[in-house]
């Protein structure tokens, strides 16, 4: 960095957005790779990117279970850590659907959550929707030799509407091409716990899904959900297919340049 | 038919013969092609269907909130045409008024429209327990009865089965009725089906049908079919009886028009079925057909509790079917997979609702609440949300199996001790991550069965984020 640029960089300081990274637990668990990625695309786009020590998980296990009650103290442990920045902002759909939508419901009947549920449901954002519609961002331009197909996650997009978002910023990337696949907005069968609980429903689900992948003869897949990119990878992968998986957001951000989701390291 | 009756529980084993059945899986795949194709260009076809769904919501929600009203003025109609409306709390206060009404009618025979409701509350056991003898005149349900079958789908209770099945069906029943030869063909075998059925509506004392829709300011019941089997129903016994739920009244024929829109397209992808009957009363002096009485019967059968709550919404339901073809799960396991009347996104709301927690099972939990369904339903019901909160029910309930409290609880209770969590998760993280490097994926793990059975685990990254993002270093 110059001189000229950290100056700038200090300049925008002062009037760039604060914000969040949700890293949600299956990219802390699984893949920092693409937290990294998210905060890279986030610096990118002139925000200044905090991770909050504190934060675990958003509750949808506990949310999906029933269990209201544990969710609405993790809710409550969510509001806490991240009730002080101009914006939330993770690289999943369905993460960001439940503080969304999900909080303000929880808090229905207790006037004062209900208020902070609904201020940060205000100020959270899917990552990609964050770029594109509220940041208006264009990402440095990134280059990825492949032929990708993109995989419409559900909460996303039928709680967020997240469709064109991903899309228009990856046609930016140099040397990708997209081609859509049949039945991308059907679920891929991950649906939380209901993979492991229904197992053979959810492997019907998958396979179906990885039919209509693989017909595209696509050498890539992208998603904005890890939880639905670990299933169709595993899936993929135990069909014997080399298609390679990423998060959208590694690609945009020049980081797919390790293996792919379930691909081994000495591969490339 | 006592396919009501099977058991709620080993919904696996069910899930099991569904999966398995090729027939089923080549049925439910050629619906992809037809009904669901045929439904997305309806709707594109008209431009306006997205302020439909609006209105078609708002009628059902305005009704709903002033259903004494509607119900009072419905009925009231209905007897000043020379008709009458009975009250029933549940199925077998339903089942005994219609028992009673053939009973003092004298009926030995009884012919049947499709209902929905009927298999609700199980109206052909009923019958067939007093000795009288009943025909489903719809082509599938009659399909269904030859067979001993409970229906597998709202709208086409046949779907699973194929043309083949049917033949054998037909050959082993239609024999001794001047039908010896076997055939497949479709238009052979519909014509078998009117020709018995032809007498069998003039024999018919009682002719039971169902409503789509009842409509306040006139007392009419409404059958929408494709057969015009419901109109011969109707019209040729010398009594009618209509056996519906409390929630199918809608205030006009106005509403009506949106309604019957919404439906033929949500449920068919056509503009309008073939035929949309309105029956209002008896048979007047100078009609030239009709009943000489007509009944309705009113059934609750836990709809009113549902009025109170989250679920008054689930009343809107119009029975259209267009979640059930949209639902991935459905599409994979086929409708008698849910061991209930009514199956799929809206069978896994109503079942618990009408039947208890006890008899739907897990049938709230086998759902990924990916949405779909919402999307399409005509009157935008959120069944994922109604599933999420019989969820709850069920937890508080303690209904949910002891492994998953445990599991989801202990979770819960590391999502808020950050530290802690870290401890936890940051050594297997490792661990993990260290022992799949070479594969990238494990082929089986302990504990994690469910997932690899039939998907590889992707190995983790190895440290977490948050330990990697302290040291500012990429994985
Ligand atoms: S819930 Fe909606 S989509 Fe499903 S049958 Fe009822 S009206 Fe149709």
């Amino acid at each position: 960095m110059t001189i000229n640029e950290a100056h700038q960089r200090s300049e925008q300081a002062t009037s760039s957005p604060r914000v969040a990274l949700f890293v949600t637990c299956l990219v802390d668990l699984m893949r920092p790779n693409i937290g990294f990625a998210a905060v890279k695309l986030l610096e990118d786009a002139g925000c200044r990117v905090e991770v909050p020590r504190s934060q675990v998980c958003c509750g949808q296990p506990a949310y999906n279970s029933g269990d209201f009650a544990s969710t609405q103290r993790i809710a409550k442990h969510v509001i806490d850590t991240f009730a002080d920045y101009d914006y939330v902002v993770g690289p999943s759909g369905s993460c960001m659907a439940t503080i969304k939508t999900g909080y303000p419901a929880l808090f229905e009947d207790d006037a004062v959550w209900h208020a902070r549920a609904v201020k940060l449901a205000q100020r959270s954002h899917e990552l990609m929707s964050f770029l594109r519609d509220v940041l208006k961002a264009t990402p440095p331009q990134t280059r990825m030799a492949a032929t990708a197909t993109y995989h419409d996650s559900c909460s996303g997009l039928r709680s967020l509407g997240i469709k064109d978002q991903p899309r228009d910023l990856l046609a930016r990337v140099r040397d990708l091409k997209l081609v859509e696949m049949q039945d991308s907005d059907v679920c891929c069968g991950f649906g939380g716990t209901f993979c492991v609980k229904y197992p053979d429903i959810s492997v019907k689900m998958v396979t179906d899904k990885a039919a209509n992948i693989d017909a595209t003869g696509a050498d890539m897949l992208l998603g904005g959900d890890l939880g639905c990119l670990l299933n169709m990878a595993g899936r993929l992968r135990r069909l014997g297919k080399s298609t390679r998986v990423f998060h959208a957001a590694e690609v945009l951000a020049g980081m797919a340049d390790g293996p792919a989701i379930g691909e081994a390291e000495e591969r490339r | 038919m006592t396919a009501h009756a099977r058991p709620p529980h080993e919904f696996d084993a069910r899930v099991t013969t569904g999966l398995g059945d090729a027939n089923l899986q080549r049925s439910l795949n050629a619906l992809k092609g037809t009904f669901i194709a045929a439904r997305g260009h309806a709707v594109t076809a008209l431009p306006e269907f997205e302020a439909l769904r609006d209105d078609g919501k708002a009628i059902k929600d305005h009704t709903l909130a002033n259903l004494d009203f509607y119900l009072q003025r419905y009925e009231e109609e209905v007897v000043r045409r020379g008709g009458q409306v009975h009250w029933a709390r549940d199925a077998a206060e339903a089942c005994d008024i219609v028992r009673t009404i053939c009973r003092e009618a004298g009926a030995r025979t009884v012919t049947k429209g499709k209902s929905m409701v009927s298999e609700e509350i199980a109206l052909n056991d009923a019958l067939e327990a007093d000795g009288l003898e009943v025909i489903e005149t719809d082509a599938g349900e009659y399909i269904l009865q030859l067979g001993r079958e409970a229906p597998s789908h709202i709208v086409m209770p046949t779907v699973h089965k194929t043309t083949d099945q049917i033949a054998d069906l037909f050959q082993k029943h239609h024999g001794e009725l001047g039908f010896p030869d076997r055939t497949t063909d479709a238009a052979e075998l519909i014509a078998q089906v009117r020709t018995v059925l032809r007498d069998k509506y003039f024999k018919a004392d009682v002719g039971i049908t169902g409503a789509n829709f009842l409509v306040a300011e006139t007392g009419s019941n409404i059958i929408v079919t494709n057969e015009g089997n419901g109109d011969l129903t109707s019209t040729l016994a010398r009594v009618h009886i209509v056996t519906t739920g409390i929630e199918k009244v809608i205030p006009t024929l106005e509403d009506l028009s949106v309604m019957l829109r919404l439906l033929a397209r949500s449920a068919l992808g056509s503009e309008i079925t073939s035929y949309t009957t309105l029956s209002t009363g008896p048979r007047r002096s100078g009609d030239l057909d009709g009943p000489e009485a007509y009944h309705v019967v009113l059934i609750d059968n836990g709809r009113a509790n549902m009025l109170a709550g989250h679920f008054r919404e689930m009343l809107r339901c119009i029975r259209c079917g267009a979640c059930m073809n949209h639902c991935p799960v459905y599409m994979s396991v086929g409708g008698h997979a849910y061991g209930s009347v009514y199956p799929g996104p809206m069978g896994a709301v109503l079942t618990p609702m009408i039947n208890g927690h006890e008899a739907a099972g897990e049938l709230p939990h086998a759902c990924t609440l990916n949405g779909r369904c919402q999307s399409v339903c005509p009157v935008k019901i959120p069944l994922p949300d109604l599933l999420r909160r019989l969820r709850h029910q069920q937890w508080e309930k303690k209904f949910v199996s002891a492994k998953v409290r445990w599991g989801v609880g202990a979770w819960a209770w590391l999502a808020t001790k950050p530290r802690l969590y870290k401890l936890a998760t940051g050594a297997a993280m490792r661990v993990l991550g260290w022992a799949g490097r070479d594969k990238g994926a494990f082929r089986s793990l302990p504990l994690a069965s469910g997932w690899t059975k039939g998907r590889d685990m992707p190995a983790p990254q190895g440290p977490t984020f948050q330990e990697l993002w302290a040291r500012r270093t990429r994985p």
